[in-house]
């Protein structure tokens, strides 16, 4: 199996005849996903390398059979893009933008709510299922299809740890970017529910960071509602407060949100947790019972 | 993006939330000219972006000319726990019946906003919620429905707030969700919000006043508000910020002397812990971001190096939109614009991470040490440091 993306995967592109957007779709189109169609308002008829492109998602909808939208649109226009996606009636929507107003994404949440749409991101590398799809910008060439599920709020940090994990013999079922913007559409413990409902995920790598009290929340639903393995990273130990570290979420106010607390959260509800991405790979073969290189 | 007291109480003025009148003034003259205009007594209030500013010296009330120029001469210019006072508030001193707190704050984990609000205000409000957590009244609003007058007074008889004020502060609570939606806030503080004595106490007459505001906006959002964007206090910034603002690179400054640099805001982040943990301390956080180029390497070297605690460099690069030729272009482009005096350590890792590492090997340049993981790097660097700081 996989979650989120697999062979059933059917993309339509949201401002796939952008630079970003036309660059990263037929990467994903080369990977093996099904890109089926682009959006783009007033370029409807055009096509990006035989990908037809449509004035709007309902169009796109109805002519291509499209279930997943990605969305690659600027950040102003990012939030309506979204919205545009639910409206079509798409059961996925991951959107890479990065930069979208904060409150732009309060109301895109509170109505998703209220619709069958799951939003991954926004400000995320995407989803990858080794082998099967790839929706996003996360390097395919590092990871091949195993067993380890991945779940984190930063890009570059998932590629170092899942490099050390394949290091180590490991593949993975579905990495899964949810973004590091303070509201982001799916939580950890969305998808930790799916991937313990995955007959191919064997084990769970959670990737957190400073910031909000998600991984604290997180610790108690994998107490109560996971028994697979789960292996836990925070990244920010040495953040100051106060301070925002990039990623817009990474901010800690007060002793709420520090890596330590969240740490000692997991650590306290049976996870695991890695001091180093080296460490956290180390423990993820140990459970699995040794490399398999 | 952060903005000092005067510039959150205009801008919650903005949106008639009633605020005591001021001047701002960043000269002693100034401040005792808006003095005068104000009239006696007033309160000299340091605008720094930090709390903590009475206990430090930093608000003073003045009955009259003599003593406002006094205030102003002692708080301009003062130091408050790192931060220069560059300007003061003048405002007018009230007749103060209760002191309360309010805020509103971005609730990540509810994913909507929430209003606090206490009668205990005027005190670190931490420290309230510490001790006695029944003390702060919380409401979380729906985004789509917006604040309604059930929310307010729900909030208001929780605090135990006095039955004759409910009414005006519920109005004043609408007025400060209206600004926290207009001017897409990440937070609004008003503490203390007081309750005025006077005239009106006990009448219809009865007021409430944000004596305080801490407004923070969402950077993401400036565009649409491009009188905020104005706001922006540069001469409180660093200088390695700003120059790194102004090359679109993400910089934090921190107080260690190794310079940090990396793709992806996670993998900075750590970094930094990697570097802490091999008994090293980093000097800054540096995101070059996705798909960097060479000349934002360049950029980010020129950042980095103009801060002269530095003793040594980390680069920990994981390639994937970023290409490891890329940084290494960067590097020795770098190496030929800027006089290097400190060591380099180079981590390249992920696409073209071979051709990177061949092109820095070719290159040759001097005090430029290339590792082959995050853990090796960070003692290498950590060690390099250290030798420097020895000489």
């Amino acid at each position: 199996m996989s979650i989120l993306v697999g062979a059933e995967t059917k993309l339509v592109v949201s401002g796939l005849t952008g630079r970003e957007g036309s660059f990263h779709a037929l990467a994903n189109r080369r990977y093996g996903t099904a890109v089926v169609a682009g959006v783009t308002p007033g370029k409807g008829g055009q096509d990006v390398e035989g990908i037809p492109v449509f004035n709007t998602v309902v169009e796109a909808v109805a002519e291509t059979g499209a279930n997943t939208s990605m969305v690659f649109v600027p950040a102003p226009f990012a939030a309506d893009a979204v919205l545009e996606a639910a409206d079509g009636g798409l059961e996925l929507v991951v959107c890479i933008t990065e930069g979208i107003p904060a409150h732009d994404m309060l109301r895109v949440h509170a109505h998703l709510r209220r619709t069958a749409t799951r939003l991954i991101g926004p400000n995320c590398p995407g989803i990858l299922s080794p082998g099967k799809a790839n929706v996003g910008i996360i390097p395919a060439s590092f990871f091949s299809e195993g067993g380890v599920g991945v779940v984190s709020r930063s890009g570059t940090l998932t590629y170092q740890i899942g490099n050390e994990v394949a290091q180590r013999g490991f593949g993975n079922s579905t990495i899964v970017g949810i973004g590091g913007d303070p509201i982001v559409g799916s939580s950890f413990i969305d998808v930790i529910r799916l991937f313990q409902e995955d007959p191919q995920t064997e084990l769970i790598v959670m990737c957190g960071e400073i910031g909000g009290d998600e991984e604290e929340r997180t610790a108690e639903y994998v107490a109560a509602h996971v028994t697979k393995p789960v292996v836990g990273y925070i990244a920010g130990f040495t953040a100051p407060p106060g301070k925002q570290m990039g990623h817009a979420g990474a901010i800690i106010s007060g002793s709420k949100g520090t890596a330590r607390a969240k740490a000692d959260a997991l650590q306290a509800q049976g996870v695991r947790v890695g001091r180093t991405p080296t460490e956290v790979a180390d423990l993820a073969a140990e459970i699995l019972g040794g490399a398999r290189a | 993006m952060d903005l000092l007291e005067y510039q959150g109480k205009q801008l919650l003025a903005r949106h008639e939330v009633p605020v005591p009148p001021g001047r701002p003034a960043s000269s002693v003259d100034e401040a005792v000219a808006a003095a005068d205009e104000i009239g006696y007594p007033c309160v000299i209030k340091a605008q720094v972006q930090i709390g903590g500013r009475g206990k430090a010296g930093g608000i003073k009330v003045a009955a009259g000319r003599n003593e406002a120029r006094e205030h102003a001469q002692a708080i301009l210019g003062m130091d408050i726990r790192g931060f220069s006072v560059q300007e003061v508030w003048v405002e007018a001193a009230l007749d103060i019946a209760a002191e309360y707190y309010a805020s509103i704050v971005f609730d990540r984990s509810a994913r909507a906003p929430l209003v606090l609000l206490s009668t205990k205000g005027g005190m670190d409000i931490e420290e309230v919620a510490a001790e006695d957590p029944s003390a702060i009244a919380r409401v979380h609003v729906d985004p789509l429905l917006g604040m309604q007058d059930f929310h307010t007074r729900r909030l208001a008889f929780a605090a135990g707030v006095e039955p004759n004020v409910v009414r005006p502060l519920g109005a004043l609570l609408h007025r400060l969700y209206d600004a926290f939606v207009a001017e897409e806030a990440m937070l609004i503080e008003v503490n203390p919000l007081v309750v005025l004595s006077g005239p009106g106490a006990g009448g219809r007459g009865l007021e409430v006043t944000a004596l305080d505001a801490k407004v923070t906006l969402d950077g993401n959002s400036l565009f649409r508000h491009p009188e905020n964007a104005r706001l922006r206090n540069v001469a409180a910034e660093d200088l390695q910020e700003r120059m790194a603002k102004e090359r679109g690179l993400t910089y934090v400054k921190l107080d260690g002397d190794i310079g940090i640099l990396g793709n992806g805001a996670g993998l900075v982040m750590s970094t930094l812990d990697l570097v802490d943990q091999a008994g090293g301390r980093p000097a800054n956080f540096l995101d070059a971001g996705g798909g960097s180029k060479a000349e934002t390497i360049v950029d980010a070297v020129e950042v980095i190096l103009s801060d002269p605690r530095v003793r040594a460099v980390l680069f920990n690069i994981f390639g994937g939109i970023t290409r490891c030729d890329e940084v290494a272009h960067g590097l020795i482009e770098a190496f030929g614009q800027v006089d290097v005096k400190v060591p380099f350590v180079v981590r390249l890792d992920g696409t073209n991470d071979e051709e990177g590492r061949r092109l820095l090997a070719e290159a040759d340049l001097e005090g430029v040490h290339v590792e082959a993981t995050m853990l090796g790097g960070a003692a290498r660097v950590v060690e390099l440091a250290r030798e420097a700081a020895a000489e």
